[in-house]
């Protein structure tokens, strides 16, 4: 009931302080204000003071019913406003208090001067005295220059174990021929099991599937639409095609497949990266058609074993992932 | 009586810290150290009390996160996720944000005040900008803001990078692909930063953790020092106004009024910092998931202050030179260094820019109102206007998820907008900055004209006219 009683009284004052701060008329700016101070003493406002204790109160409410909560029931929402209710009634308490409780006053103050030239001269001479008598200071300078350099690289050296040698890891990847295509469960995915107007994710079968050179896209189209590039005859049984499914733009994972439910007014299949709409032509050996990518996807060139499981016929067409220097592509 | 014994308290602690430290000369003077008003200078205070919170909350959620990468299996409160096999990093998130009581009010107040905080020093940074306050004497004082923005960027990046969810995967796979794209050395630079391949690479969790609550924040507030002690040495720059000069400050002293005031917005900062934090969700990690490299989702949004390196990643075309086999320079190198390296270079350059081309090398402690330098507010608007639609197009992907527009058209829209409107933003800011300057109107507050009314026999009458709210 006290509460009750507080907070009626807190937002009563808030009214009457608003009430009364709009009808005050707006201080006009201090006219050239004298270089001593125009203090003026703030007119001691009971109502103000009754405000600021009321909400002072309000805040200790607020606060303490926190750890309650903390205690009874690990709320998210009633914990946050709790504790942003008690900060935000201490702010309103405090500016309250700011802006009618103390004096208020426009003072003045100088700036420093920055510039002193005879203290400038005296830095000057201070410095220079102190090189005084040496002879031969273009052979000082440059030994004390030689000395720290070397030790600047000698003591850089060490962050060169960050990280190791490019090398060949970044060309490397698991798949070789004859390899069997796994889900991501590690079972064969069977040549039957591939449907068109939707795609698989296929992995090296026994190989890290995290590495950014194993997961690929599968995805079946009508063995007469085919366009691959020359030299990939037999890449694609059945229709079945297989690609890098790392975006050759920034490593993103392929996984938009825009099959054309109606061809003369659809566009043409492609798979597209989600991350910046990189977009790859499925029936042209996923040449880019729009967005940055700045190559196709590597295309994987698939076979059927015995037992109508997907393996490897080879390698990748090229290197998969992000490009980098050693990015080699057919000119 | 109570008067008296307060003042005695005083007297004795002031007595206490002289013996000591000889320190009432000093505090005389902070007491009196002179802040001039205005509502604009207020976004820097508001971007150093988000990174108190930041600080607060941030220190919380180091003694729950663990930063590794090592596999294991989920069985948290969280069911959809059960048995799912993760890193250390994602579930250890997830039990701050489910099993750690307060743990995600904490979480989403540490991730919001991370978005505040760039909003707030984008905005100072504009302020500061648009009213000539980078000129001498500020202009080192600048650089350092410019550095601490940069900085920011990099915090809040690494530190959404660090939960290893898929959006945050999906992140570090771009950003290393920015890596590799840098021409020669982005393969070495990439090794050298991640420690390895990505992702594999076992040791750039922890590196990656240790800039992020070590490093870097030790950078930020190392700098925020600087920044506020070079503040404190050539006091703070003020608006043209009765009384003020190039050689005063008129304003506020900081004891009691400015001091109240300034926690006041401590405190209404962390409140609505709080609020936001238990109301709003943010980031929802176990919806996500865990990080595959063979998974994306459509739709990826970063937090915000990532978007303008998005949007230009998006826009440009599949542009790669390479000679004889060899990638010159990956596509993600336009957008994503080229871009942030001019947008950066730019601002940095900017006090020295104008100096050179106004020949104006005198030192400064007024402000300019923005219309009253038309040419400098202009450039402004059009750089803006460029780094605001690169930005707009990074959520061209949520246009066309959410409201079904064409990503292509878009893209294409955007990429002539971005060469053609800051051009237009220069030429009409110019023009209303000229018309603002000669007519001395409020843009918003004064109108100048005639109000008209109908009659009651069906003519017309002046109602209200002239210059007025």
């Amino acid at each position: 009931m006290r509460l009750v009683r507080l907070l009626w009284r807190a937002l009563v004052a808030i009214v009457l302080i608003a009430f009364h701060r709009s009808r005050r008329p707006t201080p006009a700016p201090p006219a050239a204000p004298a270089r001593d101070q125009s203090l003026r003493r703030a007119t001691p406002s009971p109502r103000a003071e009754q405000l600021v204790i009321a909400l002072l109160f309000a805040v200790a409410v607020c606060a303490a019913s926190f750890p309650v909560i903390y205690a009874v029931h690990d709320d998210t929402q009633l914990l946050g406003l709790a504790l942003g209710l008690a900060l935000a009634l201490l702010a309103a308490a405090v500016i309250v208090a700011a802006k009618e409780l103390v004096p208020y006053e426009v003072a003045v103050e100088e700036r420093p001067e920055l510039v002193r030239p005879e203290e400038e001269e005296e830095v000057v001479r201070l410095v220079e005295e102190g090189a005084e008598g040496v002879s031969r200071r273009r052979l000082l300078g440059l030994a004390a220059g030689a000395a720290g350099l070397s030790l600047g690289a000698a003591l850089i050296v060490p962050a060169a174990s960050l990280g190791p040698n490019v090398g060949n890891i970044i060309r490397e990847t698991p798949w070789r021929r004859g390899r069997r295509v796994v889900d991501e469960r590690g079972r064969p995915i069977s040549a039957d099991a591939v449907e068109t107007r939707t795609f698989l994710t296929g992995f090296p079968e026994g190989a890290d599937p995290r590495e950014l050179g194993s997961p690929v896209v599968i995805v079946k189209i009508p063995p007469s639409e085919l366009q691959l590039p020359a030299g990939r005859d037999g890449w694609a049984p059945e229709g079945i095609l297989a690609y890098s499914k790392i975006c050759t733009h920034a490593a993103c994972a392929i996984s938009l497949y825009r099959s054309p439910l109606y061809e003369p007014t659809a566009p043409r299949p492609a798979l597209v990266c989600p991350c910046h709409y990189s977009t790859f032509d499925v029936r042209r050996g996923a040449a880019v058609i729009f967005g940055p990518a700045g190559r196709p996807l590597p295309q994987l060139p698939l076979a059927i074993d015995g037992e109508r499981n997907l393996i490897a016929g080879g390698g990748f067409s090229g290197p998969p992932g992000p490009a980098w220097l050693g990015t080699r592509r057919r000119s | 009586m109570a008067r008296h014994e307060e003042k005695v308290v005083i007297r004795r602690a002031v007595r206490a810290l002289d013996e000591r430290l000889g320190s009432s000369p000093l505090l005389k003077k902070a007491l009196r150290y002179v802040f001039p008003d205005h509502w604009s200078f207020l976004f820097g205070e508001i971007a150093l009390y988000a990174f108190v919170v930041l600080v607060a909350t941030g220190i919380y959620l180091t003694l729950f996160f663990e930063p590794s990468t090592a596999l294991t299996t989920y069985h948290g409160p969280y069911a959809p996720l059960h048995g799912f096999e993760m890193s250390k990093a994602y579930s250890s998130s997830l039990d701050i944000s489910f099993t750690v009581p307060a743990g995600l009010l904490i979480r989403q107040t540490h991730h919001w005040a991370a978005l505040v905080f760039v909003v707030a020093i984008v905005v100072h940074l504009m302020r500061v900008f648009f009213t000539g306050a980078f000129r001498k004497p500020r202009d080192l004082n600048y650089a350092i803001g410019v550095t601490l923005l940069g900085l920011a960027i990099l915090e809040g990046f690494a530190g959404y990078s660090l939960v290893d969810d898929l959006l945050s995967g999906m992140g570090l796979g771009i950003a290393y692909s920015v890596a590799l794209s840098i021409p020669l050395l982005g393969a070495n630079f990439a090794f050298f930063v991640w420690g390895g391949e990505f992702p594999g690479a076992d040791s750039f969790e922890p590196r990656l953790f240790i800039a992020h609550v070590l490093i870097i924040p030790v950078l930020i507030a190392t700098l925020i020092a600087a920044h506020l002690a070079i503040i404190m040495r050539q006091k703070h720059s003020q608006f043209p106004g009765p009384g003020r000069t190039e050689r005063n400050v008129v304003g506020t002293p900081l004891w009691p009024g400015y001091a109240l005031r300034s926690i006041g917005l401590l405190l209404a900062v962390a409140a609505v910092l709080f609020l936001m934090g238990g109301l709003i969700q943010v980031n929802p990690i176990w919806q996500w998931g865990p990080y595959e490299p063979w998974q994306g989702t459509n739709g990826a949004q970063p937090d915000w202050y990532m978007g303008w390196l998005i949007g230009a990643l998006r826009l440009m075309p599949n542009f790669e030179p390479h000679v004889e086999g060899w990638t010159l320079a990956p596509n993600p190198f336009f957008g994503g260094v080229l871009f942030p390296a001019i947008v950066f270079g730019t601002l940095y350059l900017w006090p020295a820019v104008e100096r050179r081309l106004t020949g104006d090398h005198a030192r400064h402690d007024l402000l300019e109102r923005p219309r009253d330098n038309p040419w400098r507010t202009a450039v402004g608007v059009a750089f803006f206007t460029w780094v605001f639609t690169i930005f707009a197009a990074g959520a061209s992907d949520r246009v066309f998820v959410n409201l079904g527009i064409p990503y292509t058209g878009q893209v294409w829209v955007f990429r002539f907008a971005v060469l053609v409107l800051p051009v237009l933003a220069f030429f009409i800011t110019r023009r209303v900055c000229r018309e603002l300057h000669s007519s001395e109107l409020h843009p918003l507050r004064d109108w100048v004209g005639t109000a008209v009314g109908r009659t009651s026999t069906g003519g017309f009458e002046e109602i209200r006219s002239g210059r007025g709210d």
